[in-house]
């Protein structure tokens, strides 16, 4: 344990002292040049940290995944495009598909919706009661979501019927006279799926209704006061004068719970590693890469993965343009 | 995001000003200010809130009861059968540590985030600075690309990256994880950064180059003080998407002598029958250390969610 701190706290100083250290050396390997050629090398050195960083861990490795998605199991020999015909043909994992395609549609709307909804109510509450409302709402982001998958189970546990229940909520069903029902085994009309999403909604809101509280009282009050004065309901006013302003924090909340959908492995791996009809295509990638060995088909998986969030890139791009155009 | 830490975060463009949680400037809002929230605003509130604590005080609780009683009946019966109260325990919370060897993991875990945290902001502060105040030919395709890699699902890279490691033998250490939490990490650190920095006034650059100043003594006795916001609101988030971390701790560390809280906590999680009592312990001294850094930063976090997005 000792040395396990002593390595820690090493680590921390050798770490940060030496790359303190490297960005020294840079700097003086650029001063030795002379004058003119110091400022034109000086910015290449002091990027060159990070973009070898960058370029080792995701640009080098998605480019070699992309060559062992056409490559058997154990990526010794091409073999086309079947790890992706595989794939796409069998029954699990066009349920896969769909188990994601719903997770994709559910969550980042609700997320949208509830934290639109948290942030409009609590902005209508004084300051006290609007700041312990939203700490309460936004704790669940520091929790994780394997602590979430702990919370969690003690809402979603289901002993057989006769005995007594300790999760929450067959706890409310037998309350009312009802038998308990195995939630995360149930997946007609894929309950448990969304079960594990509410999990997700539970852990995101908080995250949406910050920025959204935020781009909402950034809407000029005189806007709302002329609107008020020319009769405007609450309703209308919400619709037509606040949700215009805030599009573009709409649509970047949307996004950025979007990606975090896509790669949404561990509270499903957490809570049924993917069976009963639960699995998405995060946890099916580790799945066929620890479970069946196949860096294939988990290349294959994430090389679409990865196709499907090319046309968000792009948006990301072109909305970062716009952002500089107007700095 | 965690990670959900599910999230990732992308950061976000507003054009407003930052707003912390429970904004601190009021605006006068309402039809009159002094009046109190009509009653179905503050019951809908009140009763949304209940179901997000409400979870979490259950876990709370159970982890307070003995093995059977929370095998046997659920924990809201403490409440409705008070006899119960008396047969609270904190033997779990021993427990943790001497069945499932949860301060190890701990340890391992402050191991793993704390030069996880560090090391990048430092590297990315460099890269942000070149790409805020130097002018070079190539800056905004290098800039693109930065943004172009914040959306690019990390599972991309692992496959990779665990051959790699195999071949250089470094699968299970510390160097394995921080690393790749570097790599990971780095676009939006950069990003992040950088944006905070374009909207210092570039007057005090120059003047100090007028001085005399060297880019590295303007970035060490300017830049970094002056970017305090954005560094430590990016600290905050890298902290917690590491700490909360499973994908890449189980690829790159596993289960083993070097485990951090994550894999302790799920491999409590899979040995159901037995141990649940001793998840919801282990459960909660997980979420100890990344609930108080949240509270205790939660300003600057919100402020690092919506800034760097404050036009200059």
């Amino acid at each position: 344990m000792l040395i396990k701190i002593i390595n820690a706290v090493l680590a921390v100083l050798g770490g940060v002292g030496g790359a303190i250290l490297i960005f020294f050396v840079l700097n003086k390997l650029a001063e030795v040049l002379p004058g003119k050629w110091e400022d034109r090398v000086k910015p290449y050195l002091f990027l060159l940290p990070a973009f070898l960083a960058i370029a080792l861990y995701l640009v080098y490795p998605t480019v070699q995944t992309v060559l062992y998605s056409f490559a058997n199991s154990t990526s010794t020999a091409f073999v086309g495009f079947s790890n992706y015909g595989d794939l796409l043909t069998s029954k699990d994992f066009q349920s896969t598909l769909f188990n994601t395609l719903l997770w994709i549609i559910v969550v980042p709307t609700g997320t949208i919706v509830l934290g639109l909804l948290i942030a409009t109510l609590a902005d209508r509450l004084r300051p006290r009661g609007e700041k312990t409302a939203k700490t309460l709402i936004f704790l669940p982001m520091a929790i994780g979501a394997v602590g979430a998958g702990a919370i969690w189970r003690f809402v979603y546990a289901s002993n057989p019927p006769g005995q007594k229940q300790i999760g929450l909520l067959n706890g409310v069903v037998t309350g009312f006279g009802g038998d308990p029902v195995n939630w995360l085994q149930l997946s007609t009309g894929r309950v448990n799926s969304f079960l594990l999403m509410v999990m997700l909604l539970w852990a995101q809101a908080g995250f949406a209704m910050v920025l959204l509280s935020a781009a909402i009282k950034g809407v000029p009050t005189e806007t709302l006061e002329a609107a008020r004065l020319d009769g405007a309901g609450e309703g209308s006013i919400f619709f037509r004068i606040v949700v215009p302003q805030i599009r573009t924090t709409l649509i970047t909340v949307f996004i950025t719970v979007l990606i975090g959908v896509l790669k949404t492995f561990d509270i499903v791996y957490v809570m049924t590693n993917g069976l009963y009809n639960t699995n998405v295509v995060a946890v099916d990638f580790y799945n066929q890469l620890f479970t069946n060995q196949n860096a294939g088909y988990a290349a294959a998986i994430v090389v679409m993965l990865m196709v499907v969030i090319i046309p968000v890139m792009a948006y990301q791009i072109r909305q970062f343009r716009a952002e500089e155009a107007a700095r | 995001m965690s990670s959900t830490q599910a999230v990732t975060p992308v950061p976000v463009q507003l054009g407003t000003d930052a707003t912390s949680v429970g904004s601190r400037t009021r605006r006068t809002r309402k039809h009159d200010p002094a009046a109190k929230s009509p009653m179905w605003v503050r019951i809908v509130l009140v009763v949304i809130c209940l179901m997000w604590i409400i979870p979490t005080f259950g876990l709370a609780m159970t982890s307070f009861r003995q093995q059977d009683d929370a095998a046997s009946s659920g924990w809201w019966t403490v409440f409705t059968t008070p006899a119960n109260l008396t047969r609270l325990t904190l033997q779990n919370y021993s427990d943790i540590f001497t069945k499932a060897d949860m301060g190890t993991a701990f340890v391992n875990s402050l191991a793993i985030s704390i030069p996880a945290t560090i090391i990048p902001i430092l590297i990315a502060a460099f890269a942000a600075y070149a790409f805020t105040f130097m002018a070079f030919p190539g800056r905004d395709f290098l800039l693109i690309a930065i943004v172009a890699l914040l959306v690019v699902p990390t599972q991309v890279a692992l496959v990779p990256l665990l051959k790699l490691y195999g071949q250089l033998g470094i699968s299970g250490t510390f160097l394995a994880i921080w690393a790749a939490h570097i790599g990971f990490g780095m676009s939006l650190a950069v990003y992040l950064i950088r944006n905070y920095m374009a909207t210092l006034p570039r007057e005090v650059i120059e003047s100090a180059k007028i001085d005399g100043a060297s880019h590295f003594q303007t970035f060490w006795r300017l830049i970094v003080p002056m970017s305090t916001p954005a560094l430590a609101s990016f600290a905050i988030f890298q902290f917690l998407w590491v700490w909360n971390d499973l994908l890449n701790a189980l690829i790159f560390i596993g289960p083993g002598p070097n485990q951090p809280l994550t894999i302790a906590l799920v491999s409590l999680l899979g040995q159901q029958g037995q141990g649940w009592q001793l998840l919801t312990a282990g459960g909660l001294f997980t979420m100890i250390l990344p609930i108080i850094v949240f509270l205790s930063l939660q300003r600057y976090f919100v402020r690092g969610l919506t800034a760097g997005s404050v036009k200059g």
